[in-house]
């Protein structure tokens, strides 16, 4: 949508061949973040938003079929040369994994694998490198980094782990980090713990970041653009405060009555969205939630909704009945 | 890592005794009585009494195992009734050649099978990949003596190349000996890599399906160092294991092959024993040949700890 987008995502889709047909993994996703924002997309396992993520850093499986444009920083990042597109991975477009206990390699040193991503990108002799990995893995919090450098992934908590896998991202100041469920496989307590350093690490480096997650409080105070996606499509998108002070899909607002709440009652039961999502080798000719929403009528099964503006230029939603009341603040 | 391999070593003691009993009982229960082998069709019943007294027949199994074990801590594998050479001179005379053999051997299928496996590995289920493991298959199913006769017939009866058969010490011409171990290490070597390349593979294969491999690509690294420093060294325990076990089975000598190439190894010493009923021999031959094959996994599970960080560490 902006003109100075460092990335933009138009119209992609993701087809995976599956025994039983091809799978709509993603389906006709537009989205833009723009040098140091924050983007949130949110949904339900499933929904597409990991395959998106792994679809911008062009790492699908083999036998995925990618089509669209994804534009990061001036570049067609489909069309660019596997050499170039090696350059940029790491060095100006970075990532953090789900899970820190299988995303760093279990031989390796955490020095070597912090080292070797300074030393591919930015050409540094071996006693700089080792310095910087010093000051990255003291960046990010962890105590007596020296002597972190010469042990293995195994010696380390998951916390720590993550806090390294962090560090490996930021390593080369890229412009655009992808964090994909980056506290779901950790401890409650640890959580807010990285999504802090996360957020300020962004701060510091001015740097722009997609959060993945299917957790709308992980994205409430954190993001400046919400992007709630359902089997595979984006079916609401907004900035982050207008969405919480007046959401209109009632996917989004299902996924929000989903948190648990501190301040209900005790035994108190989590209102869980009904049924599944569709399969995806099945798209269905309506819209894809109208199987599981409480509002929905005869013209949602037969058509699809198209993802428009109504109120606002940044609010869009893909929904014929939006919720018209001001939704519960989640923030 | 002090307290892994003393543990480990500890281990070897339990096994090193079943060894000693399996090789013992086995010599032993041999049908045909050895004093009579000894001394031939003309011996008198006294002569056949005088000599199993003398050699301790006449005494009970347990105590003629636990004497022999006795001697064998004490370096005394005993001597061969018809040759009077002791079982250790002629381990030690025919160890050499057996240990080159098995050495050179090993290095050709590895240096055929790692880098094949690794290239198919990263191109799995292309055509290359499909052509090499369809063509490994293929060499699995040939038997040694077989390649070794083909070998034979190209390099050294058609193109004279090679010599057929024979042998010259390494410290005597170390060119003429390498000439005469190429075709039965390529033999060797040419029946071990199709194994090394199938499960280094497929080893890789599901390595490079990793979260780590996904996040070393994601880092921008170079494809070969993907390959040879992130995926290669989680894949081969697999490998380690079967070269170790490849290694610790030719230390007893490959007997075909020996045979065939008239190479004077380990192999050809074991038939020879069989052969003319050599029992002191077979028996201290087999007892070393499995001690050296215990001692060569206790290495390999040295080399898992020093490839994995966890098991050095006691994590798995």
């Amino acid at each position: 949508m902006t003109g100075n987008a460092l990335l933009s995502v138009e119209d992609v889709s993701v087809e995976l061949p599956t025994p039983r047909g091809n799978l709509r993994a993603v389906d006709h996703v537009d989205l833009t973040v723009g040098a140091g924002q924050t983007l949130g997309i949110v949904g339900e396992s499933g929904c597409g938003k990991t395959m998106l993520s792994r679809a911008i850093l062009q790492l699908l499986p083999k036998k995925a079929k990618l089509t669209g444009r994804v534009m990061f920083d001036g570049q067609n990042l489909l069309q660019l040369s596997p050499e170039k597109l090696r350059k940029l991975r790491g060095r100006s477009l970075a990532v953090v994994f789900q899970d820190p206990m299988t995303s760093l390699n279990p031989v390796l040193t955490i020095g070597t694998q912090l080292i070797e991503t300074l030393k591919e990108h930015l050409e540094l002799d071996e006693a700089t490198a080792v310095k910087r990995s010093i000051e990255l893995l003291a960046a990010v919090g962890i105590p007596a980094p020296e002597q972190r450098l010469a042990q293995y992934p195994h010696q380390l908590s998951g916390g720590m782990r993550q806090r390294v896998a962090i560090a490996i991202a930021l390593s080369c100041e890229p412009k655009l980090l992808i964090a994909d469920e980056p506290t779901t496989a950790l401890d409650v307590t640890i959580q807010a713990q990285i999504l802090d350093l996360l957020a300020r690490e962004q701060r510091r480096r001015h740097m722009a970041m997609i959060i993945i997650t299917h957790d709308l409080g992980v994205v409430a105070g954190r993001t400046d653009e919400v992007a709630v996606m359902y089997a595979g499509r984006v079916v609401e998108r907004a900035p982050t405060p207008a969405l919480f002070k007046k959401m209109r899909m009632p996917y989004t607002e299902a996924l929000l009555a989903a948190l648990p709440r501190l301040d209900a009652a005790p035994h108190t039961p989590l209102p869980a969205i009904s049924g599944r999502p569709p399969d995806p080798t099945r798209p269905l000719k309506g819209c894809s939630f109208s199987p599981r929403c409480r509002y929905a009528v005869a013209r949602c099964h037969t058509e699809k909704p198209a993802l428009a503006q109504a109120d606002s230029l940044e609010h869009q939603f893909a929904c014929f009945h939006p919720i018209e009341v001001h939704a519960g603040a989640g923030a | 890592m002090a307290f892994f391999v003393a543990r480990r070593l500890l281990y070897l003691i339990p096994v090193l005794i079943a060894v000693s009993l399996l090789t013992f009982s086995i010599a032993s229960l041999l049908p045909g009585d050895l004093a009579y082998t000894i001394l031939g069709d003309q011996a008198t019943p006294e002569n056949v009494a005088a000599l199993r007294a003398d050699m301790g027949l006449d005494q009970p199994i347990w105590w003629r195992y636990l004497s022999w074990l006795g001697n064998v801590l004490q370096g005394d594998f005993g001597r061969s009734f018809r040759t009077g050479q002791t079982v250790l001179q002629a381990v030690v005379e025919r160890l050499p050649v057996s240990l080159e053999l098995m050495l050179l051997a090993q290095l050709g299928a590895l240096s055929i099978g790692v880098p094949l496996a690794i290239v198919c590995a990263a191109r799995s289920g292309g055509p290359f990949d499909r052509f090499m493991t369809g063509s490994a298959f293929a060499m699995l199913s040939v038997p040694t003596f077989l390649s070794a006769i083909l070998l034979i017939y190209f390099f050294a009866v058609e193109l004279r190349w090679l010599p057929a058969t024979g042998y010259v010490p390494f410290a005597e011409d170390p060119a003429a000996n390498l000439r005469f171990m190429v075709l039965p290490a390529l033999t060797l070597a040419l029946a071990e890599w199709p194994g090394i390349m199938r499960v280094l593979r497929s080893d890789m294969i599901a390595t490079l399906q990793e979260d780590y491999i996904a996040l070393a690509k994601a880092k921008g690294l170079t494809p070969a160092r993907i390959l040879f420093v992130h995926a290669l060294k989680p894949s081969s325990l697999t490998l380690v294991t079967i070269t170790g076990i490849n290694i610790g089975r030719l230390i007893g000598g490959a007997v075909i092959v020996e045979v065939i190439f008239a190479l004077p190894g380990i192999g050809r010493l074991l038939i020879g024993a069989i052969g003319t009923r050599d029992l002191i021999i077979l028996q201290g031959v087999v007892l070393l040949v499995g001690a050296g094959f215990v001692i060569m996994n206790f290495i390999v599970d040295l080399l898992y700890a020093v490839l994995d960080p966890r098991i050095r560490h006691g994590h798995a």
